[in-house]
């Protein structure tokens, strides 16, 4: 009945999370995703020639900024609203990566995965798209999706985690049950990292998202060691660090970024315990399971052995039980990780952005200082050529000047701007979040009825057993 | 449905009042009534109220208390073992020794780390791990219990002198744990024993009631060791499996307080904490019924194995003397005696013999009724249980859904 609601529901993105079970799949959980978008059209991000790597595609006009009074940077106009109406029933994207294929041999193997795009969208070439990706064209794209629009102020999705041990097995071949559980598990990460992606109003159009993709063939990101996500991620915090340690403290004016920023270190604290705690639960139910296993054998051989004979039954049935029930804990340890464990995790790495994209503010504010600063000097150094008799270098100065003044107005301009956008990237972060961890926690839920269900199930076929022992 | 989820495992519930049937089926008998009434856990030690209800005309009044420990009880069980006249039964298998150092040592670790947590959650802490010494409490208080009711419920050893003086004399019986060189003797003794046993064991038997229960009970006893070990795992590591403690609920309630909805995760962080109360009970009631069933009865079956390598050595020593006879008689020396050793040999055995035989069927019946028992109670408890979490969720699923 869930996925009769889901398909209904045609104007939503959704989310697949598929956990692995290797007997059959008995949770397909949707997750429905913010329904409504932000402006698509308004405040498209300014285009500051930047580089990315492979082939450009074509740049998008640059629409004039309009610099606003600080009181009209806030997070909701009218005018966004009844945009936001507009776009809700154009914006309809589905994607899924699935079906991983392992490609060569040893340690020069990798995995390929299948990125189906479904979309009534304009912006893309055809309805359905189908296209081969391996992990570091993820991480590829995400370096370039970081690298264009990080210092703007936007929110970039996290590409998921690299892991050296994870790949390592599989590349060496071992099919055992913990290698196939890693590929499932990257395989959902690059789902989820993928919609969060589209589900951004910008990074949807943007040109590298597009190619990724629609078009058949990639090419190789390169240095994604150096660029994967976390890697950013570590670069722009490094620069921030670098920023703090500088003498110059940023006079925070605005109280709500001190807030916020305020209230994002809290919340990293304390989501990283959650999600410490979590990850523990699935491991104890994990090894809960095993020893459920373990006790039920023993039951059956206690069962074999007692010499009355309704006893024995009983004993043998309970076994029966019991084993059911380490099904029921193998299960709800795997709804555990997929549902709320992995998606801790995102967040986890989300917040990391969020707090990226702080730093990346006071980076610019410090660029915007120094520019101011330099522009005192010139005219310094201009008042003073003023009374030496020299043209030439009077001439230069006022030149100089021009292009300071030019470089400070270029640094206001950005700072107001990376500060409104920041201001609606969090508006629209915070929406997401409630949304996301709200249809989470009700799959979760029902998980957890479904298991509660069956277990009323096995006692109650279980008790007649036991009574019947004479 | 909530009703009791705060107390600990209702040991000593309205229903076991009478005949003290909490692991073992007993016959109840009006002239000998004995219960602990009250128990106080003190430093390292704990006392126990032997409270005694009697119409027997040995006992100086009807009803009477004493105060007895652990050891004591230990020094009655053993003094049991030690009395030739009682071979031929099942000795009740004494109380295991109270254990609170785990215990203990989590509550100390609370109160040292009382700086570094709220209020609030020292409070919640602190009442889990006192529900958590309350439970184990009860259940030692219990386990004595059982091993004095099955003695007064034994048609001979309720008689036992001892065990009269256990019961009444108000004074300390000034009973010492073993020093070392006894506790050596009975490391060798065990060690003889064993040895010894498994030679008796070897002895084909030629009744085949006992070459039955000889088998059987070998096998019995190492299938429900192992069920004992790993049911004990189980539970214990179902008490991990809870959605994280208060801090872990705290911080999600945090981390979703901040943004704009809050009455919804209020109401799940209030969900988690029921079902984390009733996660608890389950396992409590899991270990009540299930584990503690099993390690009883390994405690009975070692008993009962002990009764028949009794009756193995006494076999082995009337074969020994009809050998001996026979000798003698061939020699015609010290044939009297010889005659005199084998007719002991034999009424030995045979008095052995005979009452083992009850109390091998008499331990059947026991056993397969406390199975019925724990193991119906079990279901019963894991259905209302699992009920009242399925109800919880249910609820809390209606409102949050309809909650937009």
């Amino acid at each position: 009945s869930n996925d009769a609601e889901n398909t209904a529901a045609h104007h939503r993105n959704t989310l697949q999370f598929n956990t692995y079970s290797h007997r059959k799949q008995l949770f397909s959980v949707c997750v429905t995703l913010s329904e409504a978008t932000e402006e698509v059209s308004l405040d498209s991000p300014e285009r500051q020639p930047i580089l990315s790597d492979g082939p450009s595609p074509v740049i998008t006009p640059v629409t004039p900024v309009m610099i606003s009074s600080r009181a009209d940077v806030f997070d909701r106009s009218p005018d966004q609203d009844e945009d936001e109406e507009e776009n809700r029933d154009t914006f309809d994207i589905q994607i899924s990566v699935s079906d991983p294929e392992k490609v060569g041999d040893g340690m020069n193997a990798y995995m390929v995965y299948k990125v189906l795009t479904k979309t009534s969208l304009s912006i893309f070439s055809r309805d359905e798209v189908c296209v081969k990706r391996r992990f570091s064209d993820f991480l590829g794209l995400h370096s370039k999706l970081a690298s264009k629009y990080m210092h703007m102020g936007y929110i970039v999705p996290p590409a998921p985690e690299k892991s050296i041990v994870g790949m390592t097995k599989v590349k060496v071949g071992k099919e055992d049950l913990s290698s196939v559980e890693f590929v499932e598990k990257r395989r959902s990460a690059l789902e989820r990292y993928l919609l969060r992606t589209v589900k951004h109003p910008a990074l949807l159009k943007d040109p590298d998202v597009l190619q990724f993709l629609e078009s058949s063939e990639l090419p190789r990101a390169v240095s994604t060691q150096a660029l994967s996500g976390a890697g950013i991620l570590r670069m722009v915090n490094k620069a921030a660090d670098a920023v703090n340690k500088m003498t110059i403290k940023m006079n925070e004016s605005d109280a709500w970024f001190e807030e916020k920023q305020q209230q994002f270190e809290n919340l990293d604290v304390q989501l990283r315990k959650l999600h410490a705690s979590v990850e523990s639960l699935v491991c104890h139910r994990k090894e809960l399971s095993v020893n459920t296993a373990s006790f039920a054998k023993s039951a059956a051989m206690l069962g074999n052995s007692e010499d009355h004979t309704a006893l024995s039954r009983a004993l043998s049935q309970l076994a029966e039980v019991e084993e059911k029930i380490d099904q029921l804990h193998q299960d709800q340890a795997c709804a555990d990780f997929y549902l709320i464990s992995e998606l801790l995790g995102d967040y986890v790495r989300l917040i990391t952005a969020v707090k990226g994209v702080f730093d990346q503010r006071m980076k610019t504010w410090a660029k915007c200082q120094d520019a101011q600063v330099m522009l005192q000097r010139k005219r310094e150094a201009e008042a003073k050529l003023q009374h030496a008799n020299k043209p030439d270098k009077l001439q230069q100065a006022k030149d100089e000047i021009r292009e300071w003044e030019g470089k400070v107005q270029q640094g206001e301009r950005d700072f107001e701007q990376i500060s409104k956008n920041i201001r609606r990237e969090v508006g629209r972060f915070e929406k997401d979040r409630v949304k996301d961890f709200r249809v989470v926690i009700i799959k979760y839920l029902e998980s957890l009825v479904h298991t509660q269900q069956q277990m009323i199930k096995y006692w109650e076929a279980f008790l007649p057993e036991a009574k019947a022992i004479a | 449905m909530q009703e009791g989820l705060d107390d600990g495992p209702d040991f000593l519930s309205e229903e076991d009042r009478g005949p003290r049937a909490v692991n073992v089926d007993l016959q109840t008998d009006a002239t000998l009534q004995v219960d602990i009434s009250d128990a106080l856990s003190e430093r390292d030690k704990v006392k126990f109220t032997v409270h005694t209800k009697s119409t027997l005309p040995n006992f100086k009044q009807n009803e009477f208390s004493v105060v007895r420990q652990h050891e004591e009880f230990i020094w009655l069980h053993d003094s049991f073992v030690e009395n030739e006249e009682y071979a031929g039964y099942i000795i009740p298998p004494a109380p295991p020794k109270p254990d609170f150092d785990a215990s203990r040592e989590k509550l100390q670790k609370l109160g040292e780390g009382e700086g570094s947590m709220t209020k609030e959650e020292f409070t919640k802490m602190k009442q889990e791990l006192e529900a958590e010494y309350l439970a184990i409490f009860k259940k030692t208080v219990a386990m004595h219990e059982v091993f004095l009711c099955r003695v007064a419920a034994h048609p001979v050893l309720r008689k036992d002198l001892n065990f009269h003086v256990f019961l009444e004399y108000n004074q300390d019986l000034s009973v010492r744990g073993k020093n070392k060189k006894e506790k050596l003797e009975d490391f060798f003794k065990n060690v003889v024993k064993s040895a010894d046993g498994v030679l008796v064991a070897g002895v084909k038997d030629v009744d085949d009631f006992f070459e039955h229960e000889k088998t059987f009970l070998l096998e019995y006893h190492n299938r429900v060791k192992d069920a004992s070990a790993k049911s004990d795992r189980m539970i214990s590591k179902n008490a991990f499996c809870v959605w994280p403690s208060v801090n872990g609920v705290k911080s999600l309630t945090c981390f979703l307080f901040c943004s704009l909805i809050n009455r919804f995760f209020l109401k799940v962080s209030e969900l988690f904490e029921k079902t984390r109360k009733i996660e608890a009970r389950v396992a409590a009631d899991e270990d009540l019924k299930l584990a503690d069933l099993l390690k009883y009865y390994l405690r009975e079956s070692q008993a009962a194995k002990d009764l028949l390598y009794r009756r193995g050595r006494a076999l082995a020593d009337y074969e020994n003397a009809n050998k001996a006879l026979d000798k003698a008689r061939a020699k015609n020396k010290d044939v009297l005696q010889a005659e005199t050793t084998q007719q002991v040999c034999c009424q030995k055995f045979e008095k052995i013999s005979e009452s083992a035989k009850q109390e091998l069927i008499d331990f059947k019946t026991r056993r397969v009724a406390a199975f019925r028992k724990n193991l119906v109670e079990l279901a019963e408890l894991e259905l209302k249980h699992a009920k009242g979490n399925l109800q919880l969720l249910q609820s809390c699923l209606g409102v949050l859904k309809g909650d937009t």
